[in-house]
């Protein structure tokens, strides 16, 4: 491979990690912070996707269409968490297996019904950033990824702004690191935590919306994103915000350069190749301190 | 005293192994008397994930290692199959063998992983090497690559009027097998260690259950059966390809089969892959294959949240019994 299409090859790589940092972030919050196995996160972000595709055929525009369908996706996960703590948590009994099984059920019912309701095809959304791209030097750049760089470093921020600066994001903090002593200071651990797990869910709304930006969606996809999903978490070191990005950045950029070198039909492996080696060497991930 | 046990012991496999016998000839019988094919064709599916589900809940009903990956594990028995008889045109027994051998060992190495990964990250991983061993066997063109393969039935053995009856009845053998090494494995020692590991894993490495060893053992069988119920894939459909072959409905079906069931007892998976496998057969020719497993994702979350024992501790409540075993 030549210098100069290795230097493409990261360049492309940077943008496409932070558009993994931005599908991954809700996972960060939900199985980072709070400990929930969200194996369903990647199916919430392909609805997200499905969720701009049926609002696009309205007009409407996909990031918009994202914006709009965040408080629905908020809305989604409060009741999520509920009907989860409700059958687990609050009986005390160990949710390991059955956890594990609500939320592989969870995301098998959701691609389900995506098949049923739109068709096993690809779907994808016009917009005017769709299909053009920009010339930087002599690098073009589409400007899709461009859209998805920028909105994913917005997404993150404002996430990483408002669990270190609100007294409720705090509170999500300290619900990761202690409950009991979180109660004794008079938040309620529960309360907390289904709103954590609601903006996890909501983030699957716009990030679904670049999903659907960057690349053609069918309801199979989330399967490959638990892949990449879980990797970027894991790798970020639970729950971490810089971390996430960080991650995100490895895995698109190792993407990158294994797609221009071997060949798109073995990049899916990268995450999940990427993903046990993390966990065989450092479970911790980069920015963990457990 | 001793003596009461033995006979206990011999007593309670007479009776399991007068059924499995009664359940072979039944099975032979209906090879030679019923006239339609789809009896059979339908039949083997059931039968086949009756192997499925007993093999996931020999590591993820006893020993609370939830693999999501079983449908990489049955497409391996089954492309191991292929690629011995592209290569050497290998009668179904040694298909059968090496099915297993492959298996067992990509069993014993997730069975190793367990050493650093619980819970959820186990899990994770399972799935990992769903997707790489669907990436490779994409890319890999001796077995047909993203196109498939097809693979032609050898002559119809005597005493059988089809390859499929023929492979129906070996079917129905296998299971029996396999649910007898299930009902082995949960009754001796084996099954109280594996359970004490699902139950608090350090708790009983502390008090000398050999857990490495138990968990490498129940995570090799796991992965045998599973392939061994992948191996005659190719031969039954006449035709193979990665995106039928790596399905989800298979990882689904083998953990969904015996958490339905019950995945406290050996015949647990056996209700649960009757009952769906049957469901489904239905579902799929009288309604559509897409609904049939929507059906099986409301069921598995229906089950998980309401009856966390299962078919077999809704009974149990129901009779009266109560408790868990």
């Amino acid at each position: 491979m030549s210098f100069e299409l290795l230097g493409e090859a990261i360049l492309a790589g940077v943008l496409l990690g932070c558009f993994y940092a931005a599908v991954s972030v809700g996972l960060s919050v939900a199985f980072g912070l709070l400990d929930v196995p969200q194996i369903a996160h990647p199916a919430f972000l392909v609805l997200g996707a499905y969720g701009a595709y049926f609002l696009g055929s309205f007009g409407v525009d996909p990031l918009l269409a994202g914006v709009l369908l965040t408080p629905v996706f908020f809305l989604a996960g409060l009741a999520v968490y509920r009907f989860y703590h409700a059958a687990f948590e609050s009986r005390g009994t160990d949710a390991g297996l059955r956890g594990l099984a609500l939320f592989f059920g969870i995301a098998f019912i959701v691609e389900v019904v995506l098949i049923l309701s739109f068709g096993v095809d690809q779907r994808m959304v016009e917009a005017a950033y769709i299909g053009k791209s920009v010339a930087l030097g002599v690098v073009r750049i589409p400007m899709r990824m461009l859209v998805a760089f920028l909105v994913a470093l917005v997404l993150i921020t404002g996430l990483s702004l408002y669990l270190s600066g609100t007294f409720t994001g705090r509170a999500i903090k300290a619900v990761a690191q202690d409950q009991t002593a979180l109660a004794l200071m008079g938040a309620d651990p529960v309360r907390i935590k289904q709103w954590a797990f609601g903006i996890a869910t909501g983030t699957c709304a716009l990030a679904g919306a670049l999903l659907i930006i960057v690349a053609p969606v069918e309801p199979g996809l989330g399967r490959l994103y638990i892949g990449r999903t879980f990797c970027v978490a894991v790798l970020a070191g639970l729950g971490s915000m810089p971390g996430t990005l960080v991650a995100g950045i490895i895995l698109g950029i190792a993407e990158s350069v294994v797609l221009t070198s071997l060949g798109a039909s073995w990049a899916p492996a990268v995450a999940f190749g990427l993903l046990l080696l993390v966990l065989a060497v450092r479970p911790a991930g980069l920015f963990g301190q457990r | 005293m001793v003596e009461r046990f033995a006979r206990l012991a011999v007593k309670r496999w007479t009776g399991f192994v007068v059924g499995a016998i009664a359940i072979l000839v039944v099975a032979l019988i209906l090879a030679r008397v019923v006239g339609n094919e789809y009896f059979f064709f339908a039949g083997y599916v059931v039968l086949q994930f009756i192997v499925l589900a007993t093999a996931w809940n020999i590591l993820g009903g006893y020993a609370g290692y939830v693999n999501f990956g079983s449908g990489a594990f049955f497409a391996a028995g089954a492309y191991t199959a292929v690629a011995l008889i592209k290569g050497f045109a290998a009668p179904l027994p040694v298909q059968l063998v090496a099915a297993a051998a492959v298996t067992g060992l990509m069993g014993f190495a997730i069975g190793a992983m367990t050493l650093r990964l619980r819970g959820i990250f186990f899990s994770i991983a399972t799935v990992a090497i769903a997707v790489i061993c669907e990436t490779v066997v994409l890319n890999w063109g001796f077995v047909g690559g993203a196109r498939g393969a097809t693979v032609l039935q050898p002559s119809t053995p005597v005493f059988f009027a089809s390859y499929t009856r023929m492979l129906f009845v070996m079917m129905a053998l296998l299971a029996v097998l396999a649910v007898a090494l299930a009902r082995f494995v949960e009754t001796s020692w084996i099954g109280r260690g594996l359970r004490a590991i699902r139950d608090n894993e350090e708790a009983a490495e502390s008090v000398g259950v050999p857990t490495l060893k138990l968990k490498l053992f129940a995570a090799t069988v796991s992965g045998a059966l599973m392939g061994i119920a992948g191996a005659p894939f190719p031969l039954y459909m006449n035709f193979i390809e990665p995106t039928s072959a790596f399905s989800l409905n298979y990882a689904v079906s083998a953990l969904a089969m015996p958490i339905i069931g019950g995945t406290a007892s050996w015949a647990g998976p056996v209700i649960g892959a009757l009952l769906l496998g049957s469901v489904q057969q239905i579902v799929t020719v009288t309604l559509s294959s897409e609904l049939n497993v929507l059906v099986l994702g409301l069921l598995l979350v229906a089950f998980v949240i309401a009856a966390p024992e299962g078919i077999l501790g809704l009974a149990r409540r129901l009779s009266g019994k109560g408790g868990a075993k």
